[in-house]
């Protein structure tokens, strides 16, 4: 605690009268009010609350009163310093929010200026379609598994129940690796895959199997020697139809959406014996389009079903082949074209498309699909 | 196989009004896959009817002749007045019964009847042609009827002219369904009707042979049976309603005798021939060809014969490739009256490939190739004598050549309840047995059944077969779906995500997947500049490539992506950046010529199963990338730049990103890049591929833009995906120490990079090549490489000293290495 100041100047605290105080108060609040902007303030700022300004003054002076006064003093100049003080505060964040707001409207810019200055890429929609219909298999529990496109005929055909020179063996129309009798082929389907899960893995087997298949079919609207397949293998203690029919059923719910029927008809692979083609429910128009004086459907040409693919149960003669005792095991298969399913599903009207790599027809189809 | 459905309507007792759509549904649900119903005559409508020419005036004074003609029509015309009819046609006289369409009657293509003034006369109508009627192809003129056909008849009915026609996908397993016999059978099942077997005709007893014969092969041949007729009148005209039948099967009218063969091997399937008696020299025997032995067939091709070909032979040589197609020499002709009709049962596999041998597809090798029923020999020759016994004339020789070999009976063991296990349905015995019989199988037995397959199905020879003939019966659509029971699978393989996730950098980085065809040529290997002894020109040949232009695989996937890059050129997408994954194929030195095939009636043994794999070539997934024009177009931005070799090394960068290594690039000279701006790109030690710019002949050979790009590598080679460890992240303030070092202007960059990392310690956290200088101030043959190295300590702020001691050390480094001098010292 500071002794009593005894020795003071009279005229020095002339601002510590109450009107004098007032007068300084309000000068320095008009003063403020008529910064016009954050210069004028910063001016106004050393004048009326800077160390030499009247009130700062007049605060310094405040131990030089009697004691008795002191506190009372103390009071009126610190409202006075804090009315000053607020009212600073005040017109700096008006004048800062003033300023702002002309500099960014000064800062406009034209937003709809193109900006096309980073090249854009595109995974191919036969890529991702084959991963989005593979995943539906591997979130049941399936493995992606794979093989080789330039393959044994052992594989692609002889353990597949084809027999030699039937005409199954022969509808393939198979590119022979040269001289025909190396027993190599382009394969012709994904099916060989089957045989080597089986050799190379512990059952039961749950594989999904994409890949790049061979024919000699000249390329057109609808064909191309090389194209695409997808097919599922389950091999297990139990198995039967009704577990295809599921099998199946998850997999169009899964890439075509759920509550959509399925309906199989009777057909002959040599993998596969009782072996069926499936068709599935329009997505599109679920069967409407049917209905006499309906919307014609464009996906499933009002026909109401799409065909899918084959499917059926495990020949056990593929089973014995594969060193797999079909009396204990029985499986069930099921395939597609990946290509006939891009073209159903996003409306891809020829095949030339899709081979060509055209940069305008793969772009929109982005990462995934 | 076009079946019509007024012919399957004989054999079946199908309720009456169903149609040929609804039977198709039937049949679909049954296996038999229809493609179309035709629904023929549907666009006709009458009055069309049977007329006699009364009267022909021959107008004179046009371009081609021209009848005027008096018809009458009965009272079909309603008034009992000949038809004026102007006809073009002049194959018919006066007497003849031909087929009117009177006014408002419609043809096919909506073309309307009237009465109309035409060659000056009235013309009340036309005369019609088969074709006109949609019965034949057959443009010579006009139809002429029989005498008998009644004036004024209706001859929509009377012609059978409205008939649907079923167009049916036989798959290769159900060889009797090449056959009106065979889906009739089908028919009768799916509405529980009954079938009448068109080969049920009651067989007279023969005593002995019709003409000699022998079976010399019986692997080639199980069954030979022959029969004959005589005093055949040539002349005989097929009926119109065989010709009608025939012309909607698909199959064209040729002559009674033939027409009858082909008859009846649509409505059996069995495949009958005819020779000509008197054509004929000594005994037939069935049999292998000899070495050297020749054919001229029906088609006047002399087919030199493989010693695998079945043949019909008599003394005089061969006569017939059997099943397939028959001899020239032994053919009936227009005076053929005594004939020898010949039925049999060839082994399917030899039929298929003398097929293939001499690209020699007819009707009766398709359906020997799928099987023909054993048992019908006799009654398809019966049917064909009695045939030509009623339309020709002729009289049918007693006596029938038989010739067999012994065939073991096919019988299959199954148990009652092996279609239910299968199906996951509950049939139970009495219905598999039921449905069994109803395909003609004989059935004993308990729960142990033992089945017969009839002789029509050699396809059923496994329990599967016969599981699968219940439940198509009973109906797939009552098969019950069961949701799949989750397995534990372990998701993606490392190396299936890793491909994933190129995929999406490449894309992510600017670049658009293609997937190019993986066929090539050898002018591919010197358009891409490769040496002679460059292993990529190693490469697989297709035996029977789509062209001859491209009969290799790839070895590499730039060719391809040259050519997809050419075309988006040519559409206009010069500025490109294309990228593929895919398998390239490499022959493996010293691998063997064949791939063995293995038995399949037990499982491979490991050694087995690398035989066959050792004569597949080496199939290593790569990734190329090329690019072209501007990498960034110029705009309101400023200038774009264009793709340099950097973006391909970048883009190989990004790629072993994914797996978590960073390459190390040294100059190389490697086609088809160019000599001075080729990068080997390395991981660790392995060299994983080579990225740059491309050599000018190779952009020019590929029709490229100039300075096009080009990046390819073997994903296998960067190694197993790294899943990275994580950095410990110094929160302490770092300091940064900027040195130009010049150097010879041959020394990589990256020497003296590595040079500065090496000599900089731990302390140092990156190091960044800021400017590249050659010029005046450094000298010619200089550079000047800038580098802001930026230093800082994990556990305490540096001091200006420690920053300063490690760029000095970084420095003396590379001066060591590279001879590099501090700019300005």
């Amino acid at each position: 605690m500071s002794a009593p100041n005894k020795s003071y100047d009279p005229v020095e605290v002339s601002a510590l009268q109450p009107d004098a105080l007032e007068r300084a108060r309000d000068k320095a609040l008009a003063a403020i009010a008529g910064a016009a902007d954050l210069d004028a303030l910063k001016q106004v700022r050393l004048a009326h609350a800077g160390d030499r300004s009247p009130l700062a003054l007049a605060n310094r002076e405040i131990g030089a009163l009697p004691p008795a006064g002191r506190a009372e003093a103390g009071k009126r100049i610190g409202a006075a310093r804090g009315a000053v003080a607020q009212a600073l505060k005040a017109r700096q964040a008006e004048l800062e929010e003033e300023r702002d707001q002309r500099v960014l409207v000064e800062e406009t810019v034209d937003v709809t200026l193109p900006w096309d200055r980073a090249p854009r890429g595109a995974r191919h929609p036969l890529t991702t379609m084959q991963e989005r219909m593979a995943d539906v298999f591997v979130s049941m529990g399936f493995e992606v598994a794979e093989g080789p496109e330039v393959e044994a005929e052992w594989f692609n055909f002889d353990a597949l129940n084809f027999k030699p020179d039937h005409p199954a063996r022969t509808m393939q129309d198979t590119f022979f690796v040269e001289s025909e009798d190396t027993g190599l082929v382009m394969r012709t389907h994904t099916s060989p895959v089957q045989i080597r899960s089986l050799l190379s893995r512990d059952l039961p087997v749950y594989v999904v199997v994409p890949g790049r298949t061979f024919r000699t079919d000249e390329l057109d609207a609808t064909h191309s020697p090389v194209f695409h397949q997808l097919e599922g293998l389950a091999v297990d203690e139990g198995l039967t139809m009704a577990d295809l029919r599921g099998g199946i059923d998850a997999f169009v719910g899964g890439m075509f959406g759920e509550g959509l029927r399925t309906r199989f008809r009777p057909s002959y692979f040599p993998f596969t014996e009782p072996s069926a083609e499936v068709d599935m429910q329009c997505f599109v128009c679920r069967g409407a389009s049917v209905e006499p004086g309906a919307e014609p459907c464009r996906t499933c040409g009002s026909e109401g079903w799409i065909e899918l693919g084959g499917c059926g149960m495990v020949n056990p003669r593929v089973l014995t082949a594969c060193g797999v005792d079909p009396d204990r095991y029985s499986g069930w298969a099921f395939g597609l074209g990946v290509e006939r399913t891009l073209m159903f599903r996003h409306g891809v009207e020829d095949m030339h498309d899709m081979v060509e790599g055209d940069v305008r027809f793969t772009l929109p189809f982005g990462m995934e699909i | 196989m076009r079946a019509p459905l007024s012919w399957l309507r004989e054999l079946v007792d199908l309720p009456a009004g169903v149609t040929g759509r609804e039977l198709a549904a039937k049949l679909i649900a049954a296996g038999l896959e229809v493609e179309t119903v035709e629904q023929a005559g549907a666009d006709i409508s009458g009055p069309l009817v049977v007329g006699e020419v009364l009267a022909i005036e021959e107008l004179t004074g046009f371009k081609k002749p021209i009848r005027y003609c008096q018809v009458d029509v009965g009272q079909a015309n309603g008034t009992g007045e000949p038809q004026n009819i102007i006809c073009g046609a002049t194959n018919f006289a006066v007497g003849d019964r031909v087929v009117v369409i009177l006014p408002g009657g419609v043809l096919p293509g909506g073309f309307q009847i009237g009465s109309r003034k035409t060659y000056g006369r009235l013309s009340e109508g036309m005369i019609c042609s088969v074709t006109e009627l949609g019965i034949g192809d057959d443009h010579s003129g006009i139809l002429v009827l029989p005498p008998d056909a009644p004036v004024g008849a209706d001859a929509v009915e009377l012609l059978g002219i409205r008939d649907d026609v079923l167009d049916i996908a036989v798959t290769p397993d159900r060889g009797y369904a090449l056959s009106m016999r065979g889906i009739a059978r089908e028919a009768a099942i799916a509405y529980g009707v009954p079938f009448k077997d068109p080969a049920d005709v009651e067989l007279p007893a023969e005593t002995g042979e019709s003409y000699p014969a022998s079976i010399a092969d019986p692997t080639a041949c199980d069954r030979f049976v022959l029969r004959g007729v005589r005093g055949f009148d040539p002349d005989a005209r097929t009926p119109m309603w065989m010709q009608v039948r025939l012309h909607r099967a698909g199959m064209r009218p040729v002559s009674l005798a033939v027409d009858v063969t082909n008859y009846l091997m649509l409505e059996l399937g069995q495949p009958l021939h005819a020779f000509d008696r008197a054509k004929l020299t000594g005994p037939i025997t069935v049999r292998r060809a000899a070495p050297g032995e020749a054919l001229e067939t029906l088609d006047h091709v002399k087919r030199t014969l493989d010693p695998e070909d079945i043949l019909i032979t008599d003394e005089s040589g061969p006569i017939s490739m059997a099943g397939t197609m028959g001899g020239l020499a032994t053919e009936i002709d227009e005076r053929s009256t005594a004939m020898v009709i010949e039925a049999a049962h060839f082994d399917d596999i030899g039929t298929a490939r003398m097929v293939r041998r001499h690209k020699l597809h007819s009707e009766a090798s398709y359906r020997f190739e799928r099987g023909v029923d054993r048992e019908l020999p006799p009654y398809a020759t019966y049917r064909a004598a009695r045939m030509l016994a009623e339309l020709g004339g002729a009289e049918i020789v007693p006596g029938m050549t038989d010739a067999r070999a012994p065939v073991e009976p096919v019988t299959i063991t199954m148990a009652a309840g092996h279609p239910d296990r299968v199906a996951g349905v509950t049939y139970g015995r009495d219905t598999v047995v039921r449905r069994l019989e109803q395909v003609g199988c004989a059935v004993t037995g308990e729960d142990q059944l033992t089945v017969t397959p009839p002789s029509w199905r050699p396809d059923l020879t496994d329990p599967n077969d016969l599981a699968e003939e219940v439940i198509r019966l009973e109906g797939y659509e009552n098969i019950p779906a069961r949701a799949p029971r989750p397995v534990a699978g372990k998701g993606l393989t490392a190396q299936q995500r890793l491909r994933r996730r190129v995929g999406r950098a490449l894309a992510g980085a600017g670049h658009v997947e293609v997937l190019a065809f993986p066929f090539v040529s050898a002018k591919d290997w010197d358009d891409l500049q490769l040496p002679a002894d460059d292993e990529r020109r190693v490469a697989l040949r297709l035996a029977n490539p789509l062209s001859e232009d491209e009969p290799l695989l790839r070895t590499t996937l730039l060719p391809g992506l040259f050519r997809a890059l050419a075309h988006n050129v040519g559409r206009g997408f010069a500025d490109a950046a294309l990228f593929e994954t895919g398998l390239v194929f490499r022959p493996r030195p010293g691998a063997p010529e064949r791939s063995p095939r293995l038995a399949v009636d037990r499982g491979p043994t490991p050694e087995e199963i690398a035989s066959v794999e050792a004569a597949l070539p080496d199939q290593p997934h790569r990734v190329a990338v090329v690019l072209s024009g501007q990498r960034e177009p110029s705009g309101w931005w400023g200038a774009g730049r264009p793709a340099l070799w950097a973006d391909a090394i970048e883009a190989a960068r990004t790629v072993a990103r994914e797996v978590g290594v960073e390459l190390t690039v040294k100059a190389d000279r490697h086609a088809p890049w160019h000599p001075g701006r080729c990068a080997a790109l390395y991981a660790g030690d392995t060299l994983v591929g080579h990225a740059g710019e491309l050599h000018p002949r190779v952009t020019k050979a590929y029709g490229l833009p100039p300075r096009t790009c080009a990046m390819e590598l073997e994903l296998r080679r960067l190694g197993e995906p790294v899943s990275p460890r994580a950095p410990h992240v110094s929160t302490y303030p770092f300091a940064t120490q900027d040195v130009a070092l010049v150097v010879d202007a041959a020394v990589p960059a990256a020497e003296v990079e590595g040079a500065l990392r090496d000599g900089a310690g731990e302390l140092l956290e990156s190091v960044r090549l800021f400017d590249v200088y050659t010029g005046e101030q450094v000298g010619e043959g200089r550079k000047s490489l800038a580098y802001s190295l930026r230093f800082r300590a994990p556990d305490r702020t540096l001091t200006a000293e420690e920053a300063t001691q490690a760029r000095d050390a970084a420095v003396a480094v590379a001066a060591e290495r590279t001879n590099a001098t501090l700019r300005g010292a």
